[in-house]
């Protein structure tokens, strides 16, 4: 099973199997990595096991066959639709390694997989989504539709594709009009969390990029011990009587720490440099987030301006008793519905992105203090290995060592 | 060479970071203190003591009695002993080792010291203005021995490289059979490739390491070659090795003597019979040991003298077979050290930037659990740049140990030329073998030759005792030869011993060094992790 049952269970509203069934719990995870398909249509699939009791579900239990896409499209349309909260990340694409496909790929995959589907389960409006029952419930061939669909060509609807227009149109008219910086929120404080957070990006980044080179020091120590030890032996081998003895068996040793030091690179991969890398995505879900409060608060004020201007020239045509104003009055009606909505939806994101950045900077702390505990843990566990290690040789090499003094001394006599 | 690599490391870091780096430890004093409190050399625990018979040194900072780390056996911490056995790498003096063995008394000593480096203009005839620079160094010695001028004795002279390759040269000739230090190298791609300081400190330090080696060699040590290079101020008074072109031109003019024979060779100096035929000057004493030692190797006679020390044969073996594994050790040694200072090295970086996290969500803090997190951090931050520092003292120490393994490779080659004088002082003895049996054959058949003509042979009878002439000197000559053998065997023979035994001697201190150097680091560094997570704890509820 996955490694991090704890983050599971301390998320949210997420109960452990063990309380009664009263309390309403979706609990979900990630396994089994199966490598599918050959050559360049190569992919991985994983079972995904879903355990709950809420009433929107099928049953108590269900298993579905889901590959990355599918958690793809799931991102998708919960960021689509759920905006201002920040959606969980997912690892990246990675088009390189795909085709390696290493052991220690799938499995960091298959981790971090778990977690983001385990983050959204836990996340109480976001386990509301009907994609996410979709996702979690349908069969492999719903899901291969819906899949194909969204990453077609149009992938954008009509609908989409229209307030693009509507974005570039806007953007002409701001020139136009004289406006030449895009509008922007004047909010002091949420000009402090924007900048937070993009200046967090930067130091978690670095923090990541040396926690991935320790690991990758690990292994090249642990190799260095093995080539090391295997010299060694070969040393002993040639000199013979106690001190070739002595030799060996440090050679000995030095390839079993070899051994300790590659486990320990996993270990600290899968548990310190992984939660720090996620930490990075997050910080940049964020960002997208923020991008689309950007977007929302922009159509929230063109929309005002326009109905304003709407306004305006309707009041002139009612001046003036033009047979027109029925139909102003109806476009008028229909901007202000619009300007209305976006507004809504505008005031919607900040609520919820002031909720989010609270939960999310609590999320963090604990994330962040569990892997800090596993480093120390593991970093703990190596160093006491590996001073045992060295220590239960030296009774050895005391032994050693006084057979070669005794038979030096008997030489010179 | 590897020392340059550990200074790197620190230049490498800018000066801020080293402060912002001082300032998150300052802040636990009680961590500091432990720290600088390892970094004074104030118990000086040599390799020689027994960390198992020395008290169980208590450490202070991290390690709680409870841990459940501490073995049950509760043997003493290396922690301790690591910091405090080795000398300092700068510290030059090492003569704790070699007069734990050698068997000289304890108050025998010659301590030697290279310094000062100089540069001085050649003042020569040249018509070239500026004239050649070299460099000289202070050679400074103590001693109480008595050729010296007694006890207490200190004195200094000022020598140049061509000076050391005099006195190298010089102690070849005296001390064949010996296993002679090997001088450092003249190296004149280095000079050029380097920066002139750089290569002249370089090359202070090898000449000092190599005086050092001649001053703890038994019998060189007591050389008069060594005498005059130490203490006669000014000039060199060692005859310097003579160049090829004047060699040749001796060989020259002692050529036609040697190939006519005769009385010129009743003129040879024996004692150069005792010394390996040299370019030039023994053209002919050349092709004929060239021609014996084909006639050993190709033809398939037996010579009348052989290598008959079978001990000898099996330990000269042995000894062969000892360089290629010896030589890989020593460079997976280094592949090893290069590792562990890389491994502190990132260890370091990640903590300088959890150094910078920290400081960056402390001053950016609006939610408590931003400070949390920061307080967290900054433990992260103060147990990586700890553990940075260990791994780099691990390192000094480690490469302390290890170059063991380097200098028993150059002394490899001292014992390779040792060998090499024997079997060309055994070449010699065989050359005259043959040589003696070859004349006695062809006064055989000149008498035979002789005694068939009536009243004999007026012409014969003069070159059989001009003959019988040469045999005497080839006898004589034989008899220097065979005693030079003798004593490169027997020289071969002690050196060999003495080589065992130290090398076996060395080679245990130095594993048990290493290992007590290993497990001390780890030690210490386990403390530091423990308690990292002793701190982290209250994350870990529902897990394990």
């Amino acid at each position: 099973m996955s490694m991090n049952s704890t983050q599971r269970s301390l998320s949210g509203s997420a109960q452990s199997p063990r309380s009664p069934s009263s309390q309403p719990f979706l609990s979900v995870s990630v396994t089994d990595p199966v490598k599918l398909g050959n050559g360049v249509q190569a992919y991985i699939s994983y079972r995904v096991i879903t355990k709950t009791n809420f009433p929107e579900y099928q049953g108590p239990e269900k298993i579905v066959i889901r590959r990355y896409s599918d958690f793809v499209w799931l991102r998708d349309r919960l960021f689509e639709k759920y905006k201002g909260i920040f959606i969980p990340p997912i690892p990246e694409k990675s088009a390189v390694e795909k085709f390696r496909f290493s052991a220690e790929f799938i499995e960091m995959r298959r981790q971090a997989l778990d977690i983001f589907i385990n983050r959204v389960a836990s996340h109480h409006e976001l386990q509301q989504s009907e994609d996410l029952r979709t996702f979690l419930q349908a069969d492999e061939e719903t899901m291969e539709r819906l899949r194909s669909y969204e990453t077609g060509i149009f992938k954008k609807k009509p609908a989409d594709l229209m307030q693009i227009f509507k974005d570039v149109q806007s953007k002409v008219s701001d020139v136009v009009l004289g406006k030449e910086k895009p509008v922007e929120e004047s909010n002091p404080e949420y000009e402090k969390m924007k900048h937070y957070i993009f200046e967090l990006e930067n130091h978690l980044a670095e923090a990541q990029k040396h926690a991935y080179r320790l690991v990758k020091r690990h292994r090249e120590l642990g190799q260095s011990l093995s080539d090391f030890g295997k010299a060694v032996k070969l040393l002993g081998a040639c000199e013979g009587n106690a001190l070739g003895k002595s030799f060996s068996e440090l050679g000995t040793k030095s390839e079993a720490l070899s051994i300790k030091l590659q486990k320990e690179a996993h270990h600290l991969l899968m548990n310190f440099e992984e939660p720090l890398k996620d930490y990075v995505r997050a910080v940049q879900s964020i960002k997208a987030t923020i991008s689309e409060r950007a977007n929302a608060f922009r159509r929230h004020c063109e929309l005002a301006e326009t109905m304003k201007l709407k306004e305006i020239n309707l009041d002139k045509l009612m001046l003036t008793r033009s047979d027109k104003v029925g139909e102003a009055e109806h476009e008028y009606n229909e901007l202000k519905a619009e300007s209305e909505q976006a507004t809504r939806t505008f005031e919607n994101i900040v609520k919820l992105m002031n909720e989010e950045i609270v939960r999310f900077q609590e999320q963090k702390t604990l994330d962040m203090g569990i892997a800090f505990h596993e480093f120390a843990k593991g970093q703990a566990r190596l160093a006491n290995g590996i001073a045992e290690a060295w220590r239960s040789l030296l009774p050895k090499l005391e032994a050693c060592s006084s057979i070669v003094n005794s038979s030096n001394t008997t030489e010179q006599t | 060479m590897m020392n340059h690599e550990n200074r790197d490391y620190e230049e490498a870091h800018p000066h801020e970071s080293q402060e912002v780096m001082e300032s998150v430890l300052l802040d636990d004093p009680s961590d500091a203190q432990s720290f600088t409190g390892h970094l004074q050399p104030s118990r000086q625990v040599t390799v020689s003591d027994d960390p198992l018979l020395s008290s169980p040194l208590s450490f202070t900072a991290g390690q709680s009695p409870k841990s459940p780390y501490n073995t049950f056996l509760d043997p003493p911490s290396y922690a301790e002993a690591m910091f405090a056995s080795s000398d300092s790498p700068t510290n030059g003096h090492e003569t704790s080792e070699p007069s734990s063995r050698s068997n000289l008394s304890s108050s025998d000593y010659l301590y030697i010291s290279v310094s000062d480096q100089q540069k001085e203009q050649e003042l020569t005839n040249s018509l070239v203005p500026g004239g050649n620079t070299y460099y000289t160094y202070l050679i400074t010695t103590k001693t109480n021995f008595p050729e010296y001028g007694g006890p207490g004795s200190e004195f200094s002279v000022r020598r140049r490289f061509r000076d050391v390759v005099t006195l190298s040269d010089r102690l070849a000739e005296s001390y064949r059979g010996y296993f002679i230090p090997i001088r450092p190298d003249k190296s004149t791609v280095e000079s050029q490739v380097m920066q002139k300081q750089e290569f002249v400190e370089q090359r202070r330090v090898a000449l000092e390491k190599y005086l050092k080696k001649l001053a703890a060699h038994p019998a060189i040590r007591k050389s008069e070659e060594l005498r005059v290079f130490l203490e006669v101020k000014g000039k060199l008074p060692l005859i310097q090795s003579t160049d090829m072109a004047s060699r040749m031109l001796d060989g020259a003019v002692k050529l036609p003597k040697q190939l006519i024979g005769g009385e010129a060779v009743g003129t040879v100096d024996l004692n150069e019979v005792a010394q390996p035929a040299k370019g030039g000057r023994d053209l002919l004493r050349i092709f004929k040991e060239l021609k014996q030692s084909v006639t050993n190797d190709w033809v398939g006679t037996k010579p009348l003298v052989v290598e008959e020390d079978t001990e000898f044969t099996e330990r000269k073996e042995k000894l062969i077979e000892l360089k290629q594994p010896l030589s890989d050790v020593s460079q997976q040694a280094e592949s090893l050290v290069k590792s562990q200072q890389d491994m502190g090295e990132t260890m370091g970086e990640l903590g300088l930037a959890f150094v910078k996290l920290t400081k960056f969500e402390t001053e950016e803090a609006i939610f408590d659990t931003q400070r949390t997190r920061a307080a967290d951090m900054r433990n992260v931050a103060t147990a990586a740049v700890k553990a940075s520092r260990l791994y780099r003292e691990l390192n000094t120490q480690t490469i302390k140990h290890l170059d063991k393994l380097h200098e028993y490779l150059s002394t490899m080659l001292s014992v390779s030329n040792a060998f090499s004088d024997r079997s060309s002082a055994l070449l010699t003895v065989q050359t005259l073998s043959s040589e003696l049996v070859s004349l006695h054959s062809r006064i055989e058949k000149l008498e035979v030759a002789s005694s068939k003509i009536f009243g004999g042979d007026k012409t014969r009878m003069r070159k059989t005792e001009e003959m019988k002439k040469a045999v005497r000197v080839t006898e004589n000559a034989k008899l220097c030869a065979d005693r030079e053998y003798e004593r490169i065997k027997e020289n071969n023979r002690s050196e060999l011993e003495r080589f065992d035994r130290e090398r076996q001697n060395d080679f245990m201190s130095m594993l048990r060094g290493f290992v007590v150097n290993q497990a001390g680091f780890a030690e210490k560094t386990a403390a530091v992790w423990e308690k990292l997570a002793e701190e982290t704890n209250g994350y870990l509820r529902d897990s394990s």
